[in-house]
């Protein structure tokens, strides 16, 4: 519980409105158009000129716009709005009976009166962020009408722009990088599908919804992962995602299902986290479902231990990659943890702590999936365990009351992570390999585009002033609260996750260095001439890697350079100012204080892990590479076969800390094979044995009956279609008639008499 | 109007049957007088189908609807009385629907040795026998539209059937008519118990009360009953049938015991069992609970041993029907209305993944799946169907398989009072481990049988050729639906509600204070007087303790 944390200003009882701004109402519209266009493309794409990649970038460019109004509306909305009108969720009629008017949930009829709220004395109440809610039935169980809808705040109108313009952006990538695939068309309509279901995720107003929209965009991925799934690791790797998330979906299931009873039957998500925060729902309910929603996160997400099928997704196209790691599939995890955000803050006690699942689960991916991209030779896969551990620093956010910086991380992250995909897929587009080490090497002298906003992008990633990736990441440490940063505003001190967070930044650093060099630097190690690519490959670049210079400024800490913790200048805070509601269905969470003392400790350790791998790499393989003339990706008597510990290491790091052989080897093959073998034996053995059994032992007696007593007794009382017909070589269906009349006749005759001795002994 | 709805039923009951007559008339040679006789009869039936749907009055879905009442059998006490309401309003349009399409589906294949008109036949009265069961109102009525259903079922795949069809038909026969003897000794006992007034549904319901049938005896036959409906169901462990019959019957067979017969024992549960005898219901939950998650493991690991694909499917559906029998063991409102939507959805989806595999089988001759391989490729439109549905099957939102599946799971976290929570807590957690298991075993089929290129053996064969327009006719309506249900789902759960409130729910009326075996059963209160005096009935009994 939070009951030490004083929130600076106390908020509003209220949480909603039905009425704002016609674009904030009408906010559905954003993820029907792609869901047209997906219509469009699967139906007619084949007989459009360009094959409906067309279809697909209108409807992105026609949301994104869409997206971009609706932005600017928020900004009005989130300041100017009189939230004398809004209203407490609770105040939601979700449990009308019968009789009431369910089926109009938010229509004219709804009579639902409402307190206005009052402005406390002496003016402190903060101006409240109330969300927008607008739905209608989507069906109706046990008397009560369960809706359908939107639910706009400034998290998800933030989400909006960002999986807009990433999709919009991927789309043009992918008219150039998949030209000519076999099914460009098919990859076009699910890139809209795919985009659709992640809105349609951001704008679920019910558990639900969400859940509908999470398995949406798994399944979208399962077939972008296999989209080509001629080739049997491909349609592993779509399995593997989707069966690896299958495995969190329980946790998702049955998180949603105590909430659902938790909360008073409602699927409803604002009155949900109302319910939370005002303490109406038991601690154990939920600490029970944030468990179980973590679990669903840790497969989403790709948090430790379930991250594994991330690198493997990344059998798909790479614009895929792009769009799975920066706006779509793995972030709703993180979103899913913001939105029900109430549930994890109480529910994991975030508040004055300084260890709790959501943190630990966060900081241990950070640093063991930094640990991982060392060792790839892929460089889609560096990329992928990269995302890993930066989803692991939101998670962490969230899991220490970070929340601001968390969706902060996810707004920069997406740019710099979609910049640094594309790239590495317009370089490997030119060398027709994502092999580093074999096929790559001196592309900068090809790529001079690619290679400066790949570069770019990595600087961002690394944090390194002023770009943003340092904004956001320098949020989450100062969040952390641990080591007495962050003064006394924080949620809790967060040590080791602090520690843990250095370390990961340390670790970004250096990977991205590596991966730098191997593939920009040194002699060209692959075949044939790479070429630069295209307009539709270079622009997406240069404009996500000006957003990985400028995203940051969004969100300057209070006090930078001007202005005070207290009261912040007009750009600082604007990102938080923006997404964190202050309504009654959002906790009262600490702000931490910025620490330049942290953010000039951060930057020198962020600074240390490049230093060390720019001088292994550029200097010493490089100037190996130099005076032998060969061409070298690394030392050839490195420490990880001098010492047997590292060399230990490494093959542990090789393995991927062997968690695939625990999946494949053991728990899958265990089930597909022995187990589900054990299960049919018993089956065919045992079950049907006894039925066969019986079966038999039935004719037995039946011959028995038919030898002595028919044949004998009632002579010719019964003629030759008898039981013994089965051995007497007649016709099939004449055989089967016979003996089915019997069994049927003897069958009725039982049970009249059984019925009769039923009736007597009862 | 008026006049049609007093005999509207009948005729769609009937007609099957007087169309089987007429093809009777015709010579076996005249195939296609028999193929446009029995589609015209279907057809006929699924308009007095759409005549219903229009003019169903849903907002008294709670209330027995184009309701007929005649004396039949005195001697017995048993009477023609049929009639439909929101709970069997779906199953019946499905049944209405389905055998049309799967006329369609055999127009240009009829499976060896052919013969068109005793297959045909065969099919209309089994739509004769479908369409009566979920329409009886009397438990005789019922008893006998139940068993017309056994025999064209045993000789289709008896005659039609593939090479193991005489054992298969045999072991489908004889386990039914097993689990019907059983029932047919509950509804006697009932009936002699209840003071030999009438086999009437709801006038059970109240004899049972007003006569004071004791709860031992009413454990008993509901045992019987759960025996007779949990055969046909199937419910673990009396499943066994199940797999033999689905291998070896032909294409439309599979298709139809798949999409409607099964769902003659769940009906049954829903319909006679728990409204008569709610006290036993409750007693017999955690068992009915315990039967269908092992069922949905158990058949989920059945799956993944499988090597023949249409074997696999007919595992898939003892899966199924377990998460279906969950929901009805949950006893509450939200349980069974996901059940009925969940034999939707079931009779839609795997009624589709049979007649995939029948094309399947129709082009490959075989359903080995380690031979298959490349669908995807050699007939695109199919391989997607075959995604589309496995998708459906393994319950992904936004189609009709995960209003079967999600609110069933989400009931068993809460099942009825009087129930043992803990337990359907742990049933929940396992029903939802389930769910993984079911995406594990319909990808693998999908990865093994679409994805990939074709093997050797198939990779030039000119007879594997896209769906053709037959297989459109007939899968398209099933498709639309399985799509459109999945996305508004209130289009069943809108009907279904009012009738499992007034059904169900108030004959388990709830205690304030939840005392553990105490609940107090106020059958009475089961009566079809309107949904005012239930709704008051439920108020006082909330209101009073």
């Amino acid at each position: 519980m939070s009951l030490l944390v004083l929130a600076a200003e106390s908020v509003p009882e209220v949480s909603f409105t039905r009425d704002a701004n016609w674009f904030l109402e009408n906010v559905w519209i954003v993820p029907l158009l792609p869901a047209l266009s997906f219509l469009g493309i699967l139906f007619f794409g084949k007989r459009l000129p360009r094959g409906g990649a067309e279809l697909g970038i209108a409807a992105l460019g026609l949301a994104f716009l869409f997206a971009v109004v609706a932005n600017i509306a928020w900004f009005d909305h989130r300041d100017n709005y009189d939230y004398r009108d809004a209203e407490p969720a609770t105040e939601l009629d979700h449990s009308a009976g019968v009789g009431d008017t369910v089926l109009d949930i938010d229509g004219e009829s709804d009579t639902v009166v409402l307190a206005a709220a009052e402005e406390s004395e002496g003016g402190e109440e903060a101006h409240p962020a109330v969300a927008v809610l607008k739905g209608r039935t989507w069906f109706e169980n046990g008397g009560v009408a369960f809706a359908v809808g939107t639910l706009l705040d400034g998290s998800s109108v933030m989400m909006l722009f960002v999986v807009t313009l990433i999709s919009l952006l991927v789309h043009v990538y992918s008219t150039d990088y998949v030209k000519g695939d076999v099914r460009f068309t098919h990859f076009f309509a699910f890139l809209s599908l795919f985009s659709s279901s992640m809105l349609f995720f951001v704008l679920s107003r019910s558990t639900i919804q969400l859940i509908t929209a999470w398995e949406l965009v798994g399944v979208c991925s399962f077939v972008l992962i296999g989209h080509w799934w001629e080739e049997k690791p491909n349609s592993d790797a779509a399995l593997k995602a989707f069966l690896t998330n299958r495995v969190g979906d329980i946790g998702l299931l049955v998180g949603m299902i105590i909430l659902f009873f938790a909360a008073g039957n409602t699927f409803d998500i604002v009155t949900i986290n109302e319910k939370a925060v005002a303490g109406e729902i038991s601690q154990t309910a939920l600490t029970w479902a944030a468990i179980s929603l973590t679990a669903a996160v840790m497969s989403k997400s790709g948090q430790f231990i379930l991250h594994t099928w991330l690198p493997d997704a990344m059998a798909g196209p790479t614009p895929v990659s792009a769009l799975i790691h920066a706006a779509t599939m793995v972030v709703a995890g993180v979103f899913m943890i913001a939105r029900l955000y109430p549930v994890f803050y109480e529910g994991f006690g975030i508040a004055d702590n300084s260890v709790n699942g959501l943190a630990v689960i966060g900081a241990v991916t950070v640093v063991f999936g930094g640990l991982l991209a060392f060792v790839q030779d892929d460089i889609k896969k560096v990329l992928a365990y990269s995302t890993v551990s930066q989803l692991g620093y939101m998670v962490l956010a969230l899991g220490v009351g970070a929340y601001t910086a968390a969706l902060f991380h996810l707004f920069t992250h997406a740019f710099f992570k979609a910049g640094l995909f594309l790239g590495s897929g317009s370089v490997a587009h030119s060398v027709h390999s994502f092999d580093m080490k074999k096929d790559m090497g001196g592309m900068r002298k090809f790529l001079p585009t690619p290679f400066i906003t790949f570069l770019i992008c990595s600087i961002s990633l690394a944090g390194v002033f002023p770009l943003a990736g340092f904004w956001s990441k320098d949020e989450i440490l100062v969040g952390t609260g641990g080591l007495g940063v962050g003064a006394d505003k924080a949620n809790g001190s967060y040590h080791l996750m602090l520690i843990m967070g250095l370390v990961g930044a340390a670790l970004t650093g250096a990977y991205m260095t590596r991966c730098i060099y191997l593939t920009f630097f040194g002699e060209f190690r692959g075949h044939g001439h790479p070429h630069e690519s295209g307009r539709a490959i270079t622009v997406p670049l240069i404009i996500l890697s000006v957003f990985a210079v400028g995203a940051g400024f969004l969100n300057l800490p209070p006090g930078f350079l001007a202005g005070s913790a207290e009261e912040p200048t007009g750009w600082q805070e604007r990102f938080g100012h923006f997404v964190e509601p202050a309504a009654a269905y959002f906790p009262p969470i600490g702000h931490a204080v910025p620490s330049w003392g942290l953010a000039i400790i951060a930057s020198i350790i962020g600074l240390a892990g490049p230093a060390v791998a720019y001088w292994y790499y550029f200097v010493k393989v490089d100037g190996l590479a130099k005076q032998t003339g060969e061409k070298l990706t690394e030392l050839p008597n490195g420490i990880t076969s001098r010492n047997a510990w590292a060399g230990a290491g490494h093959a542990v790091l090789v393995n991927k800390y062997y968690l695939d052989h625990l999946y494949n080897d053991v728990i899958v093959a265990g089930v597909k094979g022995p187990l589900a073998r054990v299960a049919y034996w018993f089956n065919q053995n045992v079950l049907d044995g006894v039925v066969d059994g019986a079966a038999d032992g039935a004719v037995r007696s039946g011959r028995f009956v038919y030898d002595n007593i028919d044949q004998k007794v009632v002579d010719g009382a019964v003629n030759g279609s008898g039981f013994l017909s089965s051995q007497s070589g007649q016709g099939l269906r004449r055989m089967q008639t016979g003996k089915v009349q019997q069994y049927a006749a003897l069958l009725f005759a039982g049970a009249t008499i059984l019925a009769g001795i039923f009736i007597v002994v009862i | 109007m008026e006049d049609f709805r007093e005999w509207g039923l009948t005729l769609a009951v009937f007609l099957p049957l007087v169309g089987a007559a007429i093809m009777m008339a015709f010579p076996k040679t005249d195939e296609q007088i028999h193929k446009v006789i029995a589609l015209g009869t279907s057809l006929a039936v699924a308009a007095i189908g759409i005549v219903l749907l229009i003019d169903f009055d849903y907002d008294a879905a709670d209330t027995m609807q184009w309701a007929v009442t005649h004396d039949w059998i005195d001697v017995i006490k048993t009477q023609y009385a049929v009639g439909i309401d929101g709970m069997s309003l779906p199953l019946v349009l499905l049944t209405m629907l389905i055998t049309p399409l799967c006329i369609i589906y055999s127009w240009n294949h009829f499976p060896e040795p052919h013969n068109p008109k005793a297959f045909l036949i065969l099919i209309l009265v089994l739509h004769t026998g479908m369409i009566g069961t979920f329409v009886a109102r009397d438990l005789v009525l019922f008893f006998v539209f139940f068993e017309v259903v056994l025999l064209p079922m045993f000789f289709m795949i008896a005659v039609w059937g593939g090479e193991e069809r005489k054992y298969a038909s045999l072991k489908f026969f004889l386990f039914t008519l097993f689990g019907s003897a059983l029932m047919l000794v509950s509804f006697l006992a009932l009936f002699f118990l209840s003071g030999g007034e009438t086999f009437s549904i709801t006038g059970l319901a109240d004899a049972v009360v007003s006569e004071g049938v004791s709860r031992n005896a009413q454990l008993w036959i509901f045992g019987g009953m759960l025996l007779g409906f949990g055969i046909k169901v199937p419910m673990f462990p009396f499943h066994t049938w199940l797999p033999d019959a689905h291998t070896q019957a032909p294409t439309v067979g599979s298709v139809i015991l798949a999409a409607v017969l099964l769902k003659l024992g769940t009906y049954g549960f829903v319909r006679i069992a728990i409204p008569i005898l709610p006290e036993a219901a409750v007693a017999w939950a955690p068992w009915i609970g315990l039967l269908a998650v092992i069922g949905i493991i158990y058949g989920a690991l059945g799956c993944l041993a499988q090597t023949d694909m249409k074997r696999l499917i007919a595992f898939s559906s003892v899966a199924h029907m377990g998460f279906v029998m969950l929901g009805i063991a949950t006893l509450t409102d939200f349980g069974i209305n996901a059940a009925i939507f969940g034999m939707v959805a079931h009779g839609l989806i795997t009624g589709m993944l049979f007649f995939v595999a029948g094309s399947v089988k129709e082009r490959y001759h075989t359903l080995e799946i380690s031979r298959l391989g490349g669908l995807l490729i050699q007939a695109p439109r199919m391989g997607w169907i075959l995604g589309f549905i496995s998708m459906a099957s393994l319950g992904l939102p936004g189609l009709a398989g995960f209003w079967g599946e999600f609110p069933a799971i989400l009931a068993a976290y809460s099942p009825a009072n009087g129930v043992d929570t803990t337990l359907f807590r742990v049933y929940m957690v396992i029903a939802a481990l389930g769910t993984v298991l079911a995406a594990g075993y319909l990808l693998w089929l999908l990865q093994r049988t679409a994805f990939g290129t074709p093997s050797e053996e198939f990779a030039d064969d000119p007879h594997i050729v896209d769906a053709n327009r037959e297989e459109w006719i007939a899968w398209a309506p099933m498709l639309v639906l399985i799509l459109v249900l999945g996305i508004y789902p209130n289009l069943i759960f809108g009907v279904t509600d009012p009738a499992v409130e007034e059904g169900i729910s108030e004959c388990l009326s709830y205690e304030i204070e939840g005392d553990e075996a105490s609940a107090n059963f106020d059958v009475g209160e089961c009566e079809r007087n309107g949904i005012d005096a239930a709704l008051a009935a439920s108020g006082l009994a909330l209101g009073d303790e």
